[in-house]
């Protein structure tokens, strides 16, 4: 398996708080990369690194062997590298189905495509995705009356719908209840094994991560502390040490 | 209900064909009414539909008033030697001179402001909320004194068009459809923009532009075209008031901030934002409440004007569509559905 995305020791600083230092990895394509750290261990400042919401201050991030460290969000966006967020970002006002349909890739139209009227294969992909996510008897609701587990959902199938080649989730199961996560697991490794999507998931939650991702690393302090294979970063006394907070 | 709305459109058509007919009278107040009309659904599709309150929509009303009038003597006289005379030369037009001029100039304005639109919004674009708004009001307000200190044009005096050719009760209704067909036209136009995929984008840039930008839509390039369709309207617009009222100078008639300017906002704050037919709704009661006023409590007038924006903002904000929509959730298909 190739490296999708490349990250090679970038450095981010805001003020006098480091928040990454000399910070790299890579991300398999077609596979499942976790993230984990301690709460301010810099896993969201990566993240957003990544896709473009501020500058880095040294280092190198590749997409697909483009180097995109200088790019802005809706340029990356528009590679095929797409990313859902900490707190939960729908559309509130609209209704589900307007919420998919507005996520269809405007990256693949021309103005032309987007002066045209949804088509029917739109509708019927985005009832069938809203159906993947569960959403389907309520997806003529205002979104902004869902709850806040069914807003994470939606906002997984509105990703999907943008048939992403790389998704970046931030914490996809906090807020959810516990039933529902089985769920959302279950779907996030479908959308992985059968949309053939690479996901890079930052998660607290361990028997989530432990269960989806082919490779994990822990980051600490800002810094890379371990990475390998569930079992390996499970038995890792640093990884165990930094969660104790023996740093 | 497919067969009910038809009928109901059918029914509005007709009675924008018979209305100056069947009160003459008003022939002047409906065209006025067909103004407002334009200029807040053009309004609402930035305002209301894409969240980009501009306060300088304005300016492609006045821009456009002065496109049309310097192309349609353009193509006879000398422009600087006709303002020079501001009214007082010879000048005669033959019908055709100016039926041509007021087609190729209106059309023109339309053009033109739409370019210009595309410009200013590169600059503006950057701005969010309030600051948008303050920003664009800035632009109308320097083009105003801009143009009023722009000899070649009029300057503060402004340009003296020829009249209406023929009976005047006939340019009456003639400007009345002039503005009633722009309207028609703009109702049609946006009623299929917001059913495209480019109308869905737009109300993403509305509800959240970061997560928009997120999702790889071209916002800024997105915008631009919305701001460039809706000057196109406005521009026109402004063309066909030049004609309508001969006479016309740069600060209180061409780019007129605090009339015109603000009533479309208030039409469309008055009718609901981001709906159709909220801000045909919002002009129509607008000009009503305007016109009794006027007429009634002469004096007052202003003050009443207040009161109306400062309840509508206060209590009033989702406006009639929006009040209507709270109501009858079910009227707009916000339902939950059975699983298939």
């Amino acid at each position: 398996m190739t490296a999708i995305i490349e990250i090679q020791g970038v450095c981010k600083a805001y003020g006098g708080v480091v928040a990454n230092k000399e910070v790299s990895m890579e991300i398999k394509s077609g596979g499942i990369t976790g993230l984990i750290g301690p709460n301010g261990s810099g896993k969201t400042t990566l993240f957003n690194s990544v896709v473009g919401y501020h500058p880095i201050d040294a280092g190198s991030i590749k997409f697909e062997g483009k180097e995109i460290s200088k790019l802005q969000v809706q340029d990356i966006a528009r590679l095929g590298l797409l990313r859902t967020f900490q707190q939960t970002r729908i559309y509130g006002l609209m209704n589900g189905v307007e919420n998919m349909l507005i996520s269809l890739p405007h990256r693949k139209m021309n103005l032309w495509d987007a002066l045209k009227p949804n088509s029917k294969e739109d509708y019927e992909k985005a009832d069938r995705l809203l159906e993947f996510v569960g959403l389907y008897e309520k997806r003529l609701l205002k979104s902004g009356a869902l709850s806040f587990g069914q807003q994470k959902l939606l906002e997984f199938a509105m990703a999907l719908m943008n048939e992403p080649t790389c998704l970046l989730l931030d914490e996809p199961t906090a807020g959810i209840n516990p039933t529902l996560i089985n769920g959302l697991i279950d779907r996030l490794k479908r959308a992985n094994a059968e949309f053939g999507i690479t996901l890079f998931i930052i998660e607290h939650n361990m028997r989530v991560i432990m269960n989806m991702a082919d490779t994990i690393y822990c980051m600490a302090h800002g810094e890379m502390l371990a990475q390998g294979t569930p079992d390996e970063i499970q038995n890792d006394q640093r990884v165990i040490d930094a969660y104790l907070g023996a740093h | 209900m497919a067969k009910k709305k038809l009928i109901l459109y059918a029914l509005i058509l007709v009675f924008t064909f018979i209305a100056p007919f069947a009160f003459p009278a008003y022939g002047t107040q409906l065209a006025t009414l067909w103004l407002m009309i334009i200029v807040a659904i053009t309004w609402d599709m930035t305002g209301g539909q894409m969240g980009y309150n501009s306060l300088g929509n304005i300016f492609f009303y006045g821009t456009g008033m002065y496109v049309a009038a310097l192309i349609s003597i353009g193509q006879v006289y000398d422009v600087g030697e006709y303002t020079s005379a501001a009214g007082g030369g010879i000048y005669e037009f033959t019908d055709a001179q100016y039926f041509s001029g007021l087609f190729l100039g209106v059309i023109s304005a339309g053009i033109f402001c739409s370019i210009t639109a595309v410009l200013i919004g590169y600059i503006t674009f950057g701005l969010r909320g309030p600051y948008f708004a303050i920003g664009t009001l800035a632009v109308a307000i320097a083009a105003g004194e801009l143009v009023s200190n722009w000899e070649w044009v009029g300057g503060g005096q402004g340009i003296a068009l020829p009249v209406y050719p023929g009976d005047l009760d006939v340019g009456k209704t003639f400007f009345y459809f002039l503005f009633a067909s722009v309207g028609v036209s703009v109702f049609i136009f946006v009623k299929w923009l917001y059913g495209t995929r480019f109308g869905a984008a737009i109300n993403a840039i509305r509800d959240d532009e970061e997560k928009a930008e997120a999702m790889g839509i071209h916002t800024l390039r997105y915008k631009l075209i919305t701001w460039a369709m809706a000057a196109f309207f406005v521009g026109m617009a402004g063309g066909i008031s030049g004609f309508q009222l001969i006479h016309f100078e740069p600060l209180e008639t061409a780019y007129q901030t605090i009339n015109l300017g603000i009533f479309m906002v208030v039409c469309v704050l008055l009718g609901g934002k981001g709906t159709l037919w909220g801000p045909v709704v919002g002009a129509i009661l607008f000009h009503l409440f305007k016109e009794v006023t006027w007429t009634y409590f002469l004096g007052w007038q202003w003050v009443a004007l207040g009161a109306l924006i400062v309840v509508t903002v206060v209590y009033f904000q989702d406006g009639v569509m929006g009040w209507v929509m709270r109501k009858r959730p079910e009227w707009f298909g916000i339902r939950v559905e059975e699983s298939k």
